[in-house]
């Protein structure tokens, strides 16, 4: 598999001015994961993202999506390369929505507040704020075991919210939630960056939700991962539901899902 | 169209109330089930000792009715019985505070590092296979026959099931929360209060529930052979046995079964508590 192949976008690249705002927050420099197995999980990876920028990784499983995600938390260390966040607060929404189902949901929120240690006030105010943001005001008092799917998801990213993140890691959080609910929490998703812009990476299968949400979409090729195609997605935000439906939205979901096909076949050959 | 709506509606409803109904059958069934079995074994000990044994032998298994007439209701037999039960209570209660905190504390130390797990955990398994009839003399011998030699025999006994439930508990947290806890730095503190122990909570519960009953067995075992202070119902277990007293004999093991059991229904109580606060399914309006 050749370096990344560009494919030019089909409008001059999005005029937002958030896109703009100079500092880099996530760093990969020449980027290699080997495991002590052998299996090698991603090669020669360098990207840049932004604060204001919202990168979507898609590609086969096993593409070493959730491991750039692991390398920026800091959860692994690359095995040569170098990953940099300039000590930037970090957000990172799991897969699963990873509460404590013995606390309630304020005091699963204000559980990042609490571990460093922050004023028990700030933290009530933080948690509070986080809650409304994310529509659950009214459910402080409840336990994880009684919200549904969706519900524990916005709880979950609530609880990211609390530490003001200047970047944002997602995997593939709303994988397991119905196609409506999803559709919804990519709004309000989009809501919360719009408010306040950080740097994203969003691991997902969705060509739909990474068209959506993004401002570039990352293809990555079967493993080790590298980038295969780096696809700009041209439209301002704040972004309408009804962008979906538009054409120019399935021209470059089109083109998303050609470039997954193309990196699968890969995979077979 | 129009007709299916409501029969849609009607089957629903249908279908709540069977649901309901099936949960009562089921509570019934649970608190009637135990007695059935109880009835069952009443009259099948009934039956052997008087129609198939002789009366001459029938000092062997006495009959239901002579037991609960010369074990419970004849007031000495009754309070020489309870003295010693309380006696023997009070050894498996402290033995088993002990095993607890000991229990959990160790496994916690197992849990920090796994030189420490692996060092430590084949003498934790030895504990469980050491055959502790030929233990408790020696433990005797170093430290007396007293109150503190039987207690240490409540604890040998009852140690393991609380460092390998609670290591288990301790193990089984999630990695996603393992990675949350270190996202925000938690330090190793805040990662075993806030996190570790309390996941593990049932599993430490079902712990004492499995040591409650060995202590109560291992404060018995150890009234055979201390007979320093106040004799134990272990004791009068051993008494009643050379005296051939098989009605005192039943009494007795009846009443220090009872024991294990009350403990173990009120760490199951807890278990049940402490699981509805975590799954309790309230509408979510």
């Amino acid at each position: 598999m050749s370096a990344a192949a560009q494919l030019s976008p089909p409008f001059p690249p999005s005029s937002v001015a958030i896109a703009l705002t100079p500092a880099a927050s996530v760093r990969f420099d020449d980027v290699s994961v080997t495991y002590p197995g052998g299996t090698h999980a991603l090669e020669g990876m360098s990207i840049e993202v932004r604060k204001g920028e919202f990168v979507s990784l898609v590609g086969p499983s096993g593409c070493g999506k959730s491991t750039m995600l692991r390398l920026v938390a800091g959860f692994e260390a690359p095995t040569s390369g170098r990953v940099s966040t300039g000590g930037e607060a970090l957000g990172y929404v799991f897969q699963d929505a990873t509460l404590l189902p013995w606390q309630s949901v304020q005091r699963n929120v204000e559980l990042p507040a609490e571990l460093a240690k922050l004023p028990q006030d700030v933290r009530v105010e933080r948690a509070a704020s986080a809650i409304r943001r994310v529509g659950l005001a009214g459910f402080e008092r409840h336990r994880p075991a009684q919200l549904s799917g969706g519900m524990r998801m916005r709880v979950s990213i609530a609880r990211a919210l609390t530490m003001q993140p200047k970047i944002f890691l997602f995997d593939e959080p709303f994988g397991a939630l119905d196609e409506i609910t999803r559709e919804r929490l990519n709004e309000e998703l989009l809501a919360c960056f719009v408010a306040d812009p950080f740097a994203g990476l969003f691991v997902t299968h969705s060509v739909p939700e990474s068209v959506f949400l993004s401002t570039r979409i990352l293809v990555l090729s079967p493993r080790p991962g590298r980038i295969a195609f780096d696809i700009d997605v041209p439209f301002a935000y704040p972004r309408a539901p009804e962008l979906r439906y538009t054409s120019e939205f399935a021209a470059i979901a089109g083109r998303v899902s050609e470039a997954l096909r193309a990196v699968s076949q890969g995979e077979r050959g | 169209m129009t007709t299916l709506a409501p029969e849609g509606v009607r089957l629903a409803a249908v279908g709540l109330r069977k649901g309901t109904a099936r949960a009562a059958t089921r509570s019934t069934a649970r608190v009637l089930a135990p007695f059935a079995v109880l009835a069952a074994v009443l009259g099948l000990w009934s039956f052997t000792s008087h129609v198939l044994l002789d009366a001459d032998r029938r000092f062997l298994l006495p009959p239901p009715e002579d037991v609960v007439r010369k074990g419970f209701l004849q007031p000495d037999n009754l309070s020489e019985m309870l003295a010693g039960l309380w006696s023997t209570t009070q050894v498996a209660l402290v033995g088993l505070a002990i095993s607890i905190v000991l229990g959990v504390v160790l496994a916690i130390v197992m849990n920090q590092a796994r030189w420490v797990e692996y060092s430590i955990y084949p003498y934790a398994v030895a504990l469980q296979t050491i055959p502790i009839l030929a233990v408790v003399p020696l433990l005797g011998f170093w430290f007396g026959f007293d109150f503190s030699s039987r207690v240490t025999v409540c604890v040998l006994v009852s140690l393991f099931p609380l460092i390998t439930n609670t290591l288990y508990g301790l193990k089984s947290v999630d990695a996603g929360q393992h990675d949350l806890f270190t996202l925000y730095g938690a330090s190793r503190l805040q990662r075993l209060f806030s996190l570790e122990l309390p996941h593990a909570l049932p599993a430490i519960i079902t712990g004492f529930k499995i040591a409650s009953g060995l202590a109560v067995i291992g404060a018995i075992v150890a009234d055979f052979f201390f007979r320093q202070g106040d004799p134990g119902i272990g004791r009068l277990i051993d008494i009643y046995r050379q005296r051939l007293a098989t009605e005192q004999l039943m009494t007795a093991l009846l009443l220090s079964s009872l024991v294990g059991l009350l403990l173990f229904w009120s760490f199951d109580a807890l278990g049940r508590a402490v699981d509805r606060r975590r799954s309790a399914r309230r509408a979510a309006h």
